[in-house]
């Protein structure tokens, strides 16, 4: 009874910010392609940088299915603060199920919800094309010291977070596919601009490339190798947020498009309701959306409340194809929901100055086939789809 | 059976190291085979073999090593020495 009482009342905090705060920073942050300084003020006010954080350290220690919609309602009012977020929650949530069997992390997990610190990701890289499970990048230790250096094609909030988590090989003799995951405090690194981030969507995410050059204590190498880490948290986590987000944006814009059709339908009633077997296509696609997403966080939660065997299951090919298919499916769903809210407000959706506007929604939508591009996932499916039994 | 196994991987896993030094516990992972090699190790290994992976045993942690394939392999059935042509 009282973890109802206590998400529901987060639940009404977010969505008091979003009303509030990110509603209302949106266009701004967007036409200036600004970092959403307000909306990650307003989240920090209200902890919601740690509630993935188990209450023992400070958090508050909520589900997935929570983490999602929260992602879900953060992304009606502005997608790059909401992806901002989400990004950030799968961040922490590689430490906290992975690197708790270690003082400094614990401590330093403690440290991020006093602080409400907010952590970014270093994956992407020039030269590997794309693949996260790749580096060319390796870590150097000396002894309790190490360092690196990368060459990151995307740094999202790059300049405006306190810490990193970057992928880099375990040492410069390892393949490229035996990665570590390390942890870089901003005072640590070197980051240096190599090009701008002037986009179509997602401005406000701020997330240009950089030359990352770091030295840092040899005990903040997460102990556990990068390819597990990645099957059991940040591949399932990113991507049920990122669907989560999504969600939001096509809610939003198909909010937009009920209100043309009502608006219009009660100015013209009896006459023809235009729009409105769209609208009812549309809410479905919406549906089978949020039904996907939801069936896909409920079969995460069983596997990671299984224990052992379930991360095992986490790390089989079976899992790999089917949270590829949560990405691809619903980065494919947000955009097509959109242009369907598009169609039905017709200039009115088009026009940026209107009640109607989903060009915002568009643009942003259309990014998500392309965070880890959709062909790569295919092609991993394809691969996997040779030697996977049960469909 | 090992041999067998370490031919398809000379053929398929496209490791970074020398055969040679491919040991049965050796990490075929650290030594750089990659998921996609992985995948046409595993098909090699299913028409060597004559049989199927299930899906529970299409992980990361059954293809690990030579050892770890050999287990596998024991598990559906197929004996250490009597081994059908390829």
């Amino acid at each position: 009874m009282e973890t109802i009482v206590r998400q529901r009342t987060i639940f009404e905090i977010v969505d008091q910010i979003g009303q509030e705060v990110l509603a209302k920073a949106a266009p701004d942050v967007d036409a200036q392609s600004r970092f959403p300084q307000e909306a990650m003020d307003a989240m920090r006010q209200n902890g919601l940088l740690s509630v993935a954080i188990p209450q023992v350290y400070g958090g508050l220690g909520l589900d997935v299915k929570s983490l999602m919609q929260i992602a879900e309602t953060l992304g009606k009012y502005c997608s790059a603060s909401a992806m901002i977020w989400a990004m950030h929650q799968a961040q922490v949530a590689c430490l906290v199920q992975h690197a708790d069997s270690s003082q400094f992390f614990r401590h330093y997990l403690r440290e991020i919800a006093e602080k409400q610190l907010l952590i970014a990701s270093i994956t992407s890289e020039a030269g590997v094309g794309g693949d996260i499970g790749t580096s060319i990048a390796a870590v150097e230790t000396e002894g309790a010291m190490s360092r690196l250096t990368k060459e990151a094609t995307v740094i999202s909030y790059g300049e405006y977070a306190d810490s990193y988590l970057v992928t880099a090989r375990r040492t410069p003799e390892s393949a490229g596919n035996d990665q570590v995951l390390v942890l870089l405090k901003r005072e640590e690194v070197e980051l240096t601009k190599t090009g701008g981030w002037d986009t179509l969507g997602m401005r406000g995410t701020c997330s240009p490339p950089f030359h990352v050059t770091a030295t840092f204590p040899t005990e903040q190498i997460v102990p556990v190798p990068f390819s597990q880490i990645s099957a059991e948290t940040m591949a399932p986590l990113s991507h049920i947020l990122w669907a989560g987000c999504w969600l939001g944006i096509a809610t939003d814009a198909l909010n937009r498009a009920r209100k043309y059709v009502q608006a219009k339908a009660r100015k013209n009633l009896g006459g023809d309701q235009q729009g409105s077997t769209r609208l009812a296509e549309a809410i479905n696609l919406l549906n089978l959306m949020r039904n996907n997403i939801i069936a896909s966080v409920s079969e995460y939660e069983e596997l990671m409340a299984e224990g052992e065997s379930g991360r095992a299951k986490c790390n089989s090919m079976a899992y790999t194809i089917k949270i590829n298919t949560l990405k691809i499916t619903s980065s494919q769903l947000v955009a097509q929901i959109v242009q369907e809210a598009l169609l039905i407000c017709g200039m009115a959706g088009y026009a940026n100055e209107s009640p109607y506007s989903v060009g915002r929604h568009l643009r942003d939508a259309l990014s998500a086939a392309l965070m880890i591009n959709n062909d790569r996932l295919t092609a991993t499916n394809a691969k996997l789809s040779l030697i996977q039994k049960n469909l | 059976m090992i041999e067998q196994i370490r031919a398809i991987l000379a053929e398929h896993g496209r490791l970074m190291i020398d055969m040679e030094e491919l040991k049965e516990d050796t990490d075929l992972y650290e030594a750089g085979m990659t998921s996609h090699a992985s995948v046409n190790v595993m098909l090699a290994l299913e028409n060597t073999f004559d049989l199927e992976f299930p899906d529970r045993m299409l992980a990361r942690a059954v293809f690990t090593s030579i050892l770890s394939i050999r287990d596998a392999l024991l598990e559906l059935g197929v004996e250490e020495e009597a081994v059908k042509e390829a």
